[in-house]
């Protein structure tokens, strides 16, 4: 790989250890990928807080030991200095405020706030979210980034039509400490071009359609990049956010186009760009069931937990549950979290959607989610969700059966501990 | 004959790129199905726990681990780097499309690995087949075992 003589001098100790070991990963990395060069980046979304029981360990040795394993892949620990570039760390394990009701030991929700005061203050800005285009963060298009959270990634290339690949733990540690990432895949114009023409034969408009339509399109096309037609209605944030997550949950979908609507493609030829249609695939009522099924793996209709906000809710997803629920009280033995950037939590409290959500019986939670803390309240046999990414992941990380439906089903179960949904 | 070749003692060998150096050697285990990192493996047992995956429930802990390649949360290398701080990790790894999740995730592994071969390895290569990866060559060697009569 070629390196400019800035990289060579990072690499070579330059600018201090921590940035060599960091130059040395990348390197190790783009040539794994067969990458010609480097680019530049100022927008880097990682992971960095140590908030689960496996770092517990490493944290006895510092933070600087932390970051340097698991950011840098270095088993030796080097000092770590603050960011070079505009980084920000994604969602986490624990809700700084509601960890007690999650579940998580003191010393763990300890460990968590220490490690964001310490990486907080090398410049790591603590949104705490897997959509930190919600709450700040907007590349603009043909921004050179390094993301991880494969829902924010679709959305980064998809929606916003800024240039990242799915980025890892260490590559986005090593991005943010040099400002670098491997010049591969999504950085390349040529490589943004879809693959696969999808069309839409049923209507596709409330958010569970374009969560079912994500998720079957997910599984077929794996990591190529469809673009799609037909029967689709005028989409909005929320929409794209949760069709985006359940594409790259049952695949590894980071880059698609609705031509008209996405930034890349005004028209179909301009989606595909000249490159060759890999196949032809079609979206209809039967592929919209297969789906739906895929999703629904439980049987018992007995709901004891309800979990809404996977990617994290919008402010208008959060006045939606609120509205369901103002004047209702939840059923004795359901429990409903409700998940939300802490940035938009603080409007909802603003705007009294908290109360009427805890008024019911409810609990607000930001930070987190029950996939990535591993926590869903004790006793939870049977879960309800609205989101595609959740059902399909809860049930390998609680072991636990799921239900899918819409919003309105799952408050619904929430406030009859009974699960009432089907496929319309 | 195919561009891989039979050896005279029923060896296959495929020639790829090396994606981490390194030579290593041991049981082969197959999967046609994309491997997801976070929410697919467990990294304290090596195992795979995606419910409907041909290998849900199987430890890749040891084995030489043949797939297609990554699928899922960006969590995926951040899962396999602590299967090797674990001691669960793969031996080695051949995957066949080349992704970042793939990649970053077998360079922290720090196991050998091959991708890009001249030949489908999730065709040529069988779960419980010996294979001998030579990633500093490019080099894969199987033995296929011995089938039961």
């Amino acid at each position: 790989m070629k390196l400019s003589d800035a990289e060579k001098a990072m690499l070579d100790g330059g600018e201090g250890p921590a940035r060599a070991k960091a130059m040395d990963l990348l390197v190790r990395y783009g040539e794994a990928l067969g990458a010609e060069r480097l680019v530049e980046t100022n927008n880097v979304a990682g992971a960095f807080n140590a908030s689960t029981p496996s770092v517990r360990e490493l944290v006895k040795k510092g933070f600087d030991a932390v970051y340097s394993e698991l950011n840098l892949d270095s088993p030796e620990v080097v000092p770590i200095p603050k960011m070079k570039v505009n980084t920000c760390q994604l969602i986490t394990g624990i809700d700084n405020d509601m960890w007690q009701t999650q579940g998580i030991p003191q010393d763990l929700a300890d460990q968590q706030k220490r490690a964001e005061a310490h990486f907080g203050a090398l410049g790591i800005n603590m949104f705490a979210t897997c959509t930190p285009y919600q709450v700040g963060n907007v590349p603009v298009k043909g921004e050179h980034c390094a993301w991880m959270e494969s829902s924010a990634v679709i959305y980064c290339n998809g929606v916003l039509g800024a240039r990242t690949n799915t980025e890892g733990k260490e590559s986005t540690g090593a991005a943010a400490l040099t400002g670098r990432i491997p010049y591969w895949g999504y950085h390349i114009p040529e490589n943004r071009r879809g693959t696969h023409l999808v069309e839409v034969d049923v209507e596709v408009d409330d958010i569970m359609d374009w969560g079912l339509l994500g998720y079957w399109l997910g599984e077929i096309v794996q990591e190529d990049i469809p673009v799609l037609t037909g029967k689709l209605k005028q989409p909005s944030l929320i929409k794209l956010k949760h069709f985006g997550a359940a594409a790259a949950s049952s695949g590894g979908v980071e880059m698609y186009h609705v031509p008209g609507i996405t930034p890349e493609a005004r028209d179909v030829d301009e989606a595909f760009g000249g490159r060759a249609i890999t196949e032809k695939l079609r979206y209809g009522k039967a592929e919209r069931k297969i789906a739906y099924d895929n999703l629904n793996c439980a049987t018992d209709r007995n709901i004891d937990f309800v979990m809404l906000g996977c990617p994290h809710n919008a402010i208008e997803q959060v006045w939606l549950i609120a509205s369901l629920l103002e004047g209702k009280k939840l059923h004795p033995n359901c429990q409903l979290w409700v998940h939300t950037p802490r940035a938009l939590r603080e409007v909802a409290q603003r705007n009294g959607y908290v109360k009427m959500i805890t008024d019911a019986g409810g609990v607000v939670m930001s930070d987190t989610c029950p996939a990535i803390s591993r926590y869903a309240p004790k006793g939870t046999k049977v879960i309800a969700t609205d989101s595609a990414k959740q059902a399909h992941y809860l049930p390998a990380i609680l072991n636990l059966p799921v239900w899918f439906g819409t919003v309105k089903e799952c408050v619904d179960a929430a406030l009859t501990g009974r699960w009432n949904g089907g496929l319309q | 004959m195919s561009v891989a070749d039979t050896l005279p003692n029923n060896k296959i060998v495929l020639r790829g790129r090396k994606i981490v150096g390194g030579v290593a050697e041991g049981e082969a285990l197959v999967t046609t199905d994309t491997i997801s990192g976070w929410g697919g493996i467990n990294e304290r047992e090596g195992k795979v726990i995606e419910r409907r995956h041909q290998l849900r429930g199987v430890s890749f802990a040891g084995k030489i681990l043949v797939f297609p390649g990554a699928k899922g949360s960006s969590g995926y290398s951040a899962y396999f780097h602590m299967t090797r701080l674990n001691g669960v990790n793969p031996k080695a790894m051949i995957f066949v499309k080349m992704t970042t999740k793939a990649a970053l995730g077998a360079v922290v592994t720090r196991v050998p690995t091959v991708s890009e071969l001249d030949q489908d390895p999730l065709s040529v290569i069988e779960t419980g087949d010996w294979v001998k990866v030579d990633a500093d060559r490019g080099i894969v060697e199987i033995t296929k075992k011995a089938k039961v009569a």
